[in-house]
């Protein structure tokens, strides 16, 4: 998941040389980012920065990009603001549909499939990396991954990161994560990884949104900047 | 086309269950992955496009979008540029307080490097209890916030209960994300409903942040410098106007797109201070000198009086709008 999308040249012609407007303020907004999501036995830990950016400019340096689509299923968001929002609005309003219909709560997998039904059919419109992640009863109540990234893929993981700082992370996954890790490690393996990713990554940043998610349902915590684990000693 | 327009057409959406399928209702059949929206990303795999094509169903056409930018290119080639459409360069900024909401902004709007309105008002009003300030393009921004509010306002008669921001957002993050960002219109909305006081930052491309404060334009970064040094959540009335008042002043001063005056609008539970204008920063200045010359200072050397008959046909009074 390289760096975010530029904006479409089309509109942005007019009079360059004269604009008082800075060429910032005409850049798409989009969530630069670090997600992560990672499976444990009972439940599904996930956590994000919170960075948004519009070009050199941070617009919202506290993001919440862990959106709930349904109870007990979250999705992490990574690209542009505007298409993931939407498409998590579209995702979030089907599976509630569905969810009514069915009456029960509804599997991961079938978020994650709406997901890649939105992000495949408009792969060429849209810039949107997803983790959809969450608890269901399936196989006696297990949390589970899926990673939905640029193009509209879907594949089921243990471990998933994405966003422009992922690239950084993944030789730290690797090598850390290991199946039959509790809750509690997730949740540091995770802060981890994210803590690392935001510090190489210039489009990552903020703070460190975790969350948790499992039967007894979610539990959210935010770890702010004098709170993240250090690793550099200089 | 296929993508803006279909991702919220509900009243399309049919409900059909397959068997055996896990997946819910599917988007509305016959959208149309169009080709020639394929506008700025370079298409690696050219399998994933079908070759089969469909008649164009709605939808916003971005044909024209093509046309524009070889016409402008063509025009710069000969050396003209073409009219700037009239943006306000602007410092908007919006704050929630104890009570309420405090939205500001700066009244000048540019046409390029001139200054085409002085005294523009940009704090636009969508209900009686939402305003919103708009930044970008003074067209969209005008315009967009006039549909929000008409539809607001009927959604409201079909509710029966004041309209919530939340609604008032969804409507303008929905409307801006279907036409992809063409619609140059940046805004900061805010309002109190039953819920409480709520601001939220909506981009032209339809992302939006639920934020205590926020700017936006092209002073966003001096307004946001004071915001980020003196905000303290629950704040009072008047600091919140203080504060709001410096922070569109920082805009003004230091940003060649903003200027004149400062409006605030005040929001509160059952109360809207529409303050227009809240500080004239900048007066016109008086002159000291004058170029007036005495009577009798050129000398007369002949006078001839020829007196026209005319007569009064009709005669009608306008005045002008100088509000």
């Amino acid at each position: 998941m390289a760096a975010a999308a530029m904006v479409p040249i089309f509109g942005q012609n007019v009079s360059d040389k004269y604009d008082l407007v800075p060429d910032w303020t005409s850049r798409e907004v989009s969530t630069g980012t670090t997600i992560m999501a990672v499976e444990y036995d009972g439940g599904v830990v996930i956590g994000a920065d919170s960075r948004t950016t519009t070009g050199a400019y941070i617009a919202n340096r506290v993001t919440d990009k862990l959106t709930p689509i349904h109870d007990r299923i979250f999705c992490c968001r990574s690209g542009s603001a505007a298409d993931t929002q939407a498409i998590a609005d579209v995702v979030t309003y089907q599976l509630g549909f569905h969810s009514i219909e069915l009456d029960e709560p509804p599997l991961v997998e079938t978020a994650a499939n709406l997901f890649k039904a939105s992000c495949y059919r408009y792969r060429e419109e849209l810039t949107a990396g997803i983790l959809v992640a969450g608890w269901d009863r399936r196989k006696g109540g297990t949390g589970t991954v899926y990673c939905v990234p640029i193009g509209g893929m879907l594949v089921r993981q243990p471990v998933s990161v994405g966003g422009s700082g992922s690239s950084y992370i993944y030789g730290f996954m690797d090598s850390n994560y290991k199946p039959g890790l509790s809750k509690d490690q997730c949740l540091e393996l995770t802060a981890a990884a994210l803590s690392l990713a935001m510090e190489r990554d210039g489009s990552s940043g903020g703070v460190v949104r975790l969350a948790s998610i499992s039967e007894e349902g979610v539990e959210r915590r935010v770890l702010l900047g004098n709170q993240l684990p250090k690793f550099s000693t200089h | 086309m296929g993508l803006s327009s279909h991702f919220f057409s509900y009243e399309n959406h049919n409900v059909r269950l397959y068997k055996g399928s896990t997946n819910a209702a599917p988007l509305p059949a016959a959208s149309i992955t169009s080709f020639t929206s394929r506008k700025h990303k370079p298409s690696f795999n050219k399998m994933a496009t079908l070759t089969v094509s469909r008649p164009l169903f709605g939808g916003f056409s971005f044909e024209n979008c093509k046309r524009n930018a070889l016409l402008e290119g063509e025009a710069n080639k000969v050396g003209c540029s073409l009219p700037a459409a009239r943006k306000t360069g602007t410092t908007i900024c919006g704050v929630v307080f104890k009570d309420g909401i405090v939205l500001g902004a700066d009244t000048r709007a540019t046409e390029g490097m001139i200054v085409a309105d002085k005294n523009c008002s940009k704090i636009h009003y969508i209900s009686p209890n939402i305003y919103c300030c708009g930044a970008g393009t003074a067209a969209d921004t005008e315009m967009t916030t006039q549909i929000i509010s008409s539809n607001l306002e009927l959604h409201a008669l079909s509710t029966g209960r004041l309209p919530r921001v939340a609604t008032a957002n969804r409507m303008l993050k929905q409307m801006l994300f279907r036409y992809q960002g063409y619609i140059g219109a940046a805004l900061v909305l805010g309002g109190v409903d039953c819920n409480g006081p709520h601001l939220y930052s909506i981009y032209p491309h339809g992302s939006t942040d639920k934020l205590p404060y926020v700017t936006m334009g092209s002073g966003s970064l001096a307004a946001m410098a004071v915001f980020e040094d003196r905000y303290k959540p629950d704040m009072e009335e008047e600091d919140a106007k203080r504060l709001v008042r410096d922070a569109i002043a920082a805009g003004i001063f230091n940003d060649l797109g903003s200027g004149s005056n400062i409006d605030l609008c005040v929001i509160t539970k059952g109360k809207v201070d529409y303050i227009r204008p809240h500080d004239e920063a900048n007066k016109k200045g008086v002159r000291t000198g004058d170029y007036k010359y005495k009577r009798g200072t050129t000398g007369v050397l002949t006078k001839a009086v020829t007196p026209l008959a005319l007569e009064v046909v009709e005669e009608t009074v306008q005045t002008m709008d100088t509000s």
